[in-house]
């Protein structure tokens, strides 16, 4: 187990590392930095002495060794328009996010994981034929305009929880509840399909052979079989979580990475877009990982080869 | 009283082409300490009628009328949590035909063994923990204490099929069912399963219904029978008077086209057509429309029951009018090997895989094939035999040009395999695989299926290569009905025949047939084996035939080499090899294979 773990660790590394040169030359070679700051009607003087100041005349190798350098060591740069280190707006951003992708994850899994199994049990039955629907409304549905009615029905008409803004847990209800709901199709999906493939196998036929059934069946001998395909997914709809951040903070008016994200873009902000971009995909690295332990510590095909 | 009486058992599938009746009318008993075998062939009705008794039917069955009696309790009119909790465990125990399934992987043995006695409040945690411990090493599991910690994935198929024999028995059910418990096993151990079973089964005076297609398993081993064909029941009675006086002609048909392994080879007793579609309920006899001795009224109404509860059967034959076979077994003329030809050639091959765990991981490695010399001359049938993991399919992978050797090499008609182009070596050896279901594409018809090979080598036109299917369909004796017909509507023998026709069609010297006939029934695999040895005869065809079977291997063989942990241990002509054994291996593959040697002089008396 613990060399598994040292294995998949040194896996994310790498991964970790590949993805730190993608997004560094993705947005010093694709785009010019310089003229992302100076604005569309930079003249050429502008932007060489824009390219000084902040040393973009510097061959991109030794460009990326600084800022990977400034990585490791948890320096991320000055960000340019709010003249703050780059790594304290997003410590300072980032709680908030955290809070919402995982009550958004949350919400995911208290409504699809029973909700498949409840299609599950009975395929092709009125249960089934409802969580379908419940998916294939969830994933038909934009995510902004099921924030938008969220807040008319149950900020405006019916005035439960607050507009907007990220004070109280009340704030997180219907944010989480919208960031929660784009996931819900597939994990529900997943969790249908993989019990019922798992209800129809051999060994449930032996659970039940020696008198298992309904509930105990279920959760003693099917569930941990089915779940295991879901819990891959599951990490990687966490780390889709703080992406959808962008759009869900920004209608609820959430002070969070993905509103930090909005806002670094609209001004042009180098240092910052390009820290948030390298953390979104560690969180996704970091959510496989976790993943891959889980999925050890559930099946022992895979911690005992 | 009898312990179990099942009455007019019925099971219907709900299908999307209509009900089909799997089971019908099926009527049995069984005493407290009694065993029963139910024998068939697949789509014969016998694992269905098992499962409804222990109500595991899938979810489009369902029971129709009829009653199950258990210690005079009608099990019918009991709800299902009743029948789980009081029944399912400490009366009635399962063990199932797929070892490397029917165990949970995610949890310990331990766990799996003792849950369901602690749950039901029999044991406590402690007693549940001695007594699995306990019935793991009565049923020959080493070191019982450290299996209790370990997973599933952690045992081989026969230790898990002894974990899954004592978890039936932690219930101490008073009947036991096996349903093929020995199908996925190798012979050798399919030996020690059976008797371990009954030995188990006297030991705490069990009743055993054994569910198997194979006789031989069979006449071992129980002391009733009864012969299921289309959903039916169409003879049962005592053991010894079934098997060694079958008074149903399906019963004798199915006797003779059991291979042996002992006297001369004779030609193996196919039974004609198919199984019955099970979609009507026909008011005839079940068997009539392949029955060689089928009269006019077998068609007009259900054959009334003949003789008493000790032997009975459904036909309108009464025991002097059955033949003793529809024509006396004609003796097998081999051609034998005319030139000393060597057709294929391995020399000193070995095939080692190497692999590692996870990308860090320490490599490891497999020899497979150890160093192996081996020749085929031309016109022989080679049986090479061993057990799973012998390294046979590899050999033959190897052979057939679809993996290459790590050292050695392998000679085709003298040329290097290797520096062979790809269908120019396909034109010379072809091969047929030991799964009909999944070796056919299911979207093209069987002109195109067969067709194929003459398409993709670009030789004639349309027209000439679909007379040349035509031609390889008589050859395999497919009816032209068929041309058009998709694999999904042919049966197992249907599908491996199509395999051959298409594996002839470009006139290869050579085919290589890996586990050929294990797929399929007993009748069906007479058929293809009568097939086989009659296209050696007629087109000088030289076949490399790999299989487990000893029986076949008589049947067919003229060589026979056998393999053990990826070396070759002994070859020789087959008649030496199965009646002189060199090595202590092969004398024990001999021991164990399930044999039923008919009583042919028995049989013939009867019908006289």
């Amino acid at each position: 187990m613990f060399r598994y773990i040292l294995q998949r660790g040194a896996l994310a590394l790498a991964v970790a590392f590949t993805v730190s040169l993608a997004t560094f030359f993705l947005l010093n070679v694709a785009t010019d930095p310089a003229y992302a700051i100076a604005g569309e009607d930079a003249t050429p003087e502008m932007l060489a002495q824009i390219r000084e100041t902040h040393g973009l005349d510097r061959p991109l190798a030794s460009r990326y060794f600084d800022w990977l350098g400034g990585v490791l060591t948890g320096d991320f740069g000055e960000s340019y328009y709010w003249n703050k280190p780059v790594a304290e707006l997003v410590a300072s951003r980032a709680p908030t996010t955290i809070a919402l992708a995982l009550s958004a994850l949350s919400v995911t899994i208290l409504i699809s994981i029973p909700l498949g199994a409840l299609a599950a049990l009975k395929p092709n039955s009125w249960a089934d034929r409802f969580a379908l629907g419940v998916a294939v409304s969830a994933q038909a549905v934009p995510n902004f305009w099921l924030g938008l009615i969220m807040i008319i029905l149950f900020a405006v008409t019916v005035p439960i929880f607050p507009v907007s803004g990220d004070d109280t847990w009340l704030h997180f209800v219907l944010p989480a509840f919208v960031l929660g709901a784009s996931s819900v199709p597939a994990v529900m999906r997943l969790t249908r399909t993989g019990l019922i493939e798992v209800m129809d196998s051999d060994y449930i036929r032996t659970a039940r052979s020696k008198g298992f059934r309904g509930m105990p069946l279920l959760t003693r001998h099917a569930m941990r079989n089915a779940i295991l395909p879901v819990v891959s997914v599951l990490a990687v709809q966490l780390g889709q979580k703080f992406g959808g951040s962008v759009i869900t903070e920004s209608i609820f008016a959430i002070n969070g990475l993905g509103r930090l994200a909005l806002e670094s873009i609209l001004g042009s902000d180098i240092p910052t877009v390009q820290m948030l971009i390298f953390v979104f995909a560690l969180v996704f690295v970091a959510m496989n990982l976790l993943a891959d332990i889980m999925n050890a510590a559930l099946d022992p095909r895979i911690r005992i080869g | 009283m009898p312990m179990l009486e099942i009455d007019n058992l019925s099971v219907t599938l709900d299908l999307p082409a209509g009900p089909l009746h799997a089971v019908r009318d099926v009527s049995l008993s069984l005493d407290r300490g009694e065993s029963l075998g139910i024998v068939g062939e697949s789509g014969s009705g016998k694992s269905m009628s098992a499962l409804a008794l222990m109500r595991l039917l899938p979810r489009r069955a369902r029971m129709g009328a009829g009653a199950i009696r258990f210690d005079d309790v009608d099990l019918g009119g009991l709800d299902d949590a009743t029948f789980a909790g009081d029944y399912l465990g400490p009366k009635l125990g399962m063990i199932f035909q797929e070892p490397m399934t029917s165990l949970n992987p995610v949890y310990r043995i331990g766990r799996q063994l003792t849950e369901a006695s602690v749950r039901g409040g029999k044991l406590t945690a402690s007693a549940a923990r001695r007594r699995a411990i306990e019935l793991l090493d009565r049923v020959g599991i080493p070191e019982p204490e450290a299996r209790m910690a370990q997973y599933p994935h952690q045992l081989s198929g026969g230790q898990r099929q002894r974990v899954m024999i004592a978890m039936a028995l932690m219930m101490e059910p008073d009947l036991l069912i096996a349903d093929e418990p020995t199908t996925a096993l190798d012979v050798t151990v399919q030996a020690q399963i059976m008797e371990l079973l009954e030995d188990l089964r006297r030991e705490m005076g069990m009743g055993m219904i054994l569910i198997t297609h194979d006789l031989a398993v069979v006449a071992r081993n129980v002391d009733r029978v009864a012969v299921m064909y289309g959903g039916e029941v169409v003879e049962a009675g005592d053991a010894a008077r079934v098997l060694h006086m079958p008074r149903h002609p399906y019963t004798r048909a199915l006797l003779g086209a059991i291979p042996r392994t002992d006297g001369p080879a004779r030609k193996l007793e196919a039974i004609p057509g198919t199984v019955p579609s099970l979609y009507a309920r026909p008011e005839a006899c079940v068997f009539g429309p392949r029955c060689p001795q089928a009269r006019p009224e077998c068609q007009e109404s259900v054959p009334p029951v003949r003789g008493d509860s000790n032997h009975w059967r459904r036909c309108v034959l009464a025991a002097a009018e059955l033949r003793a076979t529809q024509h006396a077994p004609e003796a097998i003329e081999r051609a034998r090997a005319d030139v000393e030809e060597i057709a294929l050639e391995a020399k000193g091959v070995t095939r080692v895989f190497r692999s590692r765990k996870g990308p860090f991981g320490p490599p490891h490695e497999i020899r497979a094939v150890d160093d192996v010399n081996l020749d085929v001359k031309r016109g022989e049938i080679l049986a090479l035999v061993g057990e799973s993991g012998s390294g046979k399919s590899t050999l033959a992978r190897m052979l057939l040009g679809l993996d290459a050797p790590t050292t050695g090499e392998i000679l085709l008609d003298g040329t290097r395999v290797s520096d062979m182009a790809p269908m120019d070596r396909a034109g010379r050896v072809q091969p047929i695989f030991q799964d009909p279901y999944s070796s056919l594409n299911p979207r093209r018809t069987l002109a195109e299926i067969i067709a194929r090979p003459l398409a993709l080598r670009g030789e004639g036109d349309a027209r000439s290569r679909r007379r040349k299917a035509c031609e390889m369909m008589e050859l395999v004796r497919l009816p032209d009905r068929l041309l058009h017909s998709y694999p999904s509507q042919l049966s197992g023998g249907q599908r491996q025949r199509v395999a051959i026709a298409r594996a002839l069609v470009t006139d290869p010297r050579m085919l290589v047939c890996d586990e050929p006939t294990s797929a399929l029934d007993v009748s069906v695999q007479a058929q293809i084996l009568n097939l086989l040895v009659q296209l050696q005869r007629d087109l000088g065809l030289t076949c490399l035939l790999i299989t487990h079977d000893m029986a076949v291997v008589h049947q067919v063989a003229t060589r026979v080499a056998v393999m053990l942990n990826g070396r070759l241990i002994e070859a020789g002509p087959a008649d030496e090899v199965l009646t002189n054994p060199a090595t202590d291996y092969t004398k024990r593959l001999l021991a164990a294979a399930p044999r039923f040697e008919r009583d042919d002089a028995q049989t013939r008396d009867l019908a006289v």
